[in-house]
């Protein structure tokens, strides 16, 4: 139903920009060179005022007919039904009428539910058939009174443009809410966790051990909450990351931008592209399956006890992840320094190679420092990787052969599986949420204010 | 009627009026018969020309006709462009710098470049001007070093306006000063050619007519060659003006010689501004 009332809303809208324009068209034809607007912007401001209170309602209807019509089924349900039962037993009843309302019969229902059950359907049809004529009849009155405006001297252009501007202020601001409303539940969630347990035991805790019960009859351990050991773990896989991505993805854009030849560009590039398309998941199994192995079988021939998820490995995918991030980042970083630079440098009688390091470099560090910190905040938030091939247990060390564990896998294990949304376990979740939240958030902020700066200071 | 560059290339003539010194100078630089491509695209034709020593030669010609690509092969700045290919033989001193043992880093040290717009590194005056001198291990010691900075601010006469602030960024000097700091870095490595590519055209008439004393002070101790477009500038720092037209040497010769009388109907269509 709502599919038909969208298609009546654009027929309706389109037949709305052709009367507006052939409105026009007779301003252009009487008045002449006096109409301020072209008639195609009579159209559009027509066809605007027809469709977009429609649209609105079409939104709001949709967002409430489910609750007003759900508090009317409640309310007319038969003493029969409700007599004696609790509130989640009604529940049950509710969501039993709706689902024979809509067909889906498991077993034969009762008489007083199928008599309500039929009651919900004729109130659906109702509903939809009024959003529909309510909706037309918007849409009537929307271009009667539109049209009404119109006129040769009337600035179409100018109102369209603003209703269109207006448009777009809205769609950022959806964008913006989201945003908020995430934050919001996030911090609402953390609050109700630290006020089980002290932020200060959280923060500067030496032992993380989430698992406790949440049944009486559950054995499990006595629940610890301090998150340094899965801090320092998340720090400590990023760090591997970062010490395999950034030599190699600085380095390799270095040699392409001052050092490749076109047709080794045309080929490493899109090769890059493909790297960084690579969902995360394959990156998992390939750490789980391959770099974890090799990693042990390369520590028992020194002479090491690696752990079979190590945080070498999971970081060494990681860093593999994310070269194309930095690669990018800093090839647009030194092709952003002005050609004249090279060019002076050139001219002096230098290298290559001394020109990139004396140079271009130099230039543009400060956006090569940028875009390591975005994928510095890229590592420590990935998940994927870490939840296939690093550790549940969180051990405090900073050894990369052995196994530890990061924020983001604590947030999956803590969130799946058996689940209850008032025990510290889980609302551990969203106080390391927050903490991701932050650390990554200030990191961008640092890094693109960084970056910003230095564009400045060549355009 | 067809111009040179358009006529097929077996039947182009490319003759240069030329017109010699009343007193010889020795000839520092020479190109014979230089030929540059842009990939299939032929910028110069058969340029033909004899730069003299520790004077001043203006290049002048209407836009596009050839100056600054032949400018740029005399410091081999053309290696940089991808697709540019130089036929031909340009010497420098009686050695043919194309030749293949020749190190190109010891070339553009020996021919120093300033560029149109004012590129200084974004970096400090000092190190602006010290950054040749290091690369080519000039400098012996840090006071050497300090020697030849100052000493090449001094002949770049912007010692007095800087000498408080040579460790501010270079960034930060006005347009005129910025390209005196770009000669006093070209000075720095001690070329014997510098190479100037229209040096003033982002400069005000002030800061131009300091470039401009600058030169005339620098010709006694460097061969200097200069595009320009402003006639008067030709006039005023030159000493032979060589005319370009469509990739063609069309006249050379003394600079009063060339905007006095020229012989060539071209160079007197064009210096008297009937086109340009
Ligand atoms: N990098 C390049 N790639 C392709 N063609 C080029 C390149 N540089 C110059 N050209 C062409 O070569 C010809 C000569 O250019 P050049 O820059 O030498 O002219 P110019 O005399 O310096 O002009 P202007 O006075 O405008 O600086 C022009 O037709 C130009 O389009
Ligand atoms: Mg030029």
């Amino acid at each position: 139903m709502i599919g038909y009332a969208f298609l009546l809303i654009l027929a309706f809208s389109a037949v709305a920009y052709f009367v507006g324009r052939s409105t026009g068209s007779r301003f252009v034809a009487t008045a002449g060179g006096k109409v301020h607007s072209l008639p195609g912007y009579h159209g559009a401001f027509v066809a605007l005022w027809v469709g977009l209170p429609a649209l609105l309602l079409l939104l709001l209807w949709v967002s409430f007919q489910g609750s007003a019509i759900d508090r009317m089924l409640l309310a007319s349900l038969p003493e029969t039904l409700t007599a004696g039962k609790s509130a989640s037993e009604i529940d049950l009843i509710v969501s039993e009428i709706k689902n024979v309302a809509a067909g889906r019969m498991f077993s034969q229902p009762s008489a007083d539910i199928v008599t309500v059950a039929e009651r919900l359907q004729g109130w659906h049809a109702i509903a939809d058939w009024a959003m529909i004529v309510v909706a037309a009849c918007l849409m009537i009155v929307g271009l009667v009174l539109s049209r009404r405006l119109l006129s040769p001297r009337f600035r179409a252009r100018n109102v369209v443009e603003r209703i269109i501007s207006g448009l777009m202020i809205g769609c950022s601001v959806i964008a913006i809410l989201t945003t908020l409303g995430i934050i919001v539940s996030l911090i609402y969630e953390a609050a109700a966790f630290f006020r089980m347990v002290p932020f200060t035991e959280f923060l500067f805790g030496l032992r993380w051990e989430p698992q406790i019960a949440l049944r009486p009859d559950q054995v499990a351990g006595q629940g610890a909450f301090g998150a340094i050991p899965v801090f320092v773990g998340t720090l400590l896989i990023s760090f591997i990351a970062l010490l395999v991505s950034v030599p190699i993805g600085l380095f390799t854009a270095i040699y392409l931008v001052e050092f490749a030849d076109e047709r080794v560009r045309a080929v490493v590039k899109p090769v890059l592209e493909i790297l960084a398309g690579i969902p995360t998941v394959v990156f998992g199994f390939f750490a789980i399956l391959v770099v974890a192995p090799a990693v042990r079988d390369f520590s028992n021939v020194l002479g090491l006890a690696a752990s079979p998820n190590s945080a070498l490995a999971a970081g060494l995918v990681m860093g593999i992840m994310i070269i194309p991030f930095v690669s990018s980042l800093s090839d647009d970083a030194m092709k952003a320094v002005p050609r004249s630079m090279r060019d002076g440098s050139l001219a002096l009688g230098a290298t290559p190679a001394e020109t990139m390091t004396k140079v271009i470099l130099p230039a543009a560090l400060p956006g090569i420092v940028g875009g390591i910190l975005l994928a510095a905040s890229r590592a420590i938030g990935e998940t994927m990787i870490v939840a296939m091939a690093a550790g549940l247990i969180a051990s405090l060390t900073i050894n990369p052969l052995d196994s530890v564990t990061t924020v983001t896998v604590q947030i999956v294990t803590l969130l799946t599986g058996d689940t209850e949304f008032d025990s510290p376990k889980t609302l551990a979740a969203f106080a390391l949420g927050l903490v991701l939240f932050l650390v990554t958030l200030t990191l961008n902020i640092i890094a693109l204010q960084i970056v910003r700066r230095y564009r400045e200071q060549y355009d | 009627m067809a111009t040179v560059a358009e006529m097929p290339r077996e039947t182009q003539t490319f003759t240069t009026v030329r017109t010699p010194d009343a007193a010889p100078r020795p000839v520092k630089v020479r190109g014979e018969n230089v030929n540059v491509f842009y990939g299939a695209k032929q910028a110069l034709f058969g340029v033909t020309i004899d730069i003299p020593e520790k004077a001043v030669t203006a290049f002048i010609g209407p836009s596009g006709c050839g100056k600054s690509t032949f400018l740029r092969c005399l410091n081999r700045m053309n290696d940089t462009i991808v697709g540019a290919r130089v036929e031909g033989k340009i010497t420098l001193d009686n050695r043919d710098i194309y030749d293949t043992d020749l190190d190109v880093v010891e070339l553009r040290a020996r021919v120093g470049m300033v560029f149109q717009k004012p590129n200084p590194f974004p970096k400090s005056i000092f190190e602006n001007v010290a950054y040749g001198p290091r690369i080519h291990g000039l400098a012996r010691s840090k006071t050497d070093l300090e020697e030849i900075v100052v000493s090449s601010l001094q002949r770049a006469s912007l010692y007095n306006e800087v000498k408080d602030r040579l460790h501010e960024p270079g960034t930060g000097l006005s347009g005129g000063q910025q390209q005196r700091l770009c000669i006093a870095r070209a000075i720095a490595v001690s070329p014997d050619v510098i190479l100037m590519d229209e040096p003033c055209s982002a400069l005000d008439p002030i800061a131009t007519a300091k470039v401009e004393e600058l030169i005339d002070e620098l010709r006694t101790n460097y061969t200097i060659i200069i595009v320009t477009h402003s006639m008067q500038q030709a006039a005023r720092v030159s000493q032979r003006t060589a005319f370009f037209h469509l990739g063609v040497l069309v006249e050379e010769g003394p600079t009063d010689h060339i905007f006095t009388n020229p012989i060539e109907k071209r160079t007197q269509d064009y210096i008297t501004g009937r086109f340009g």
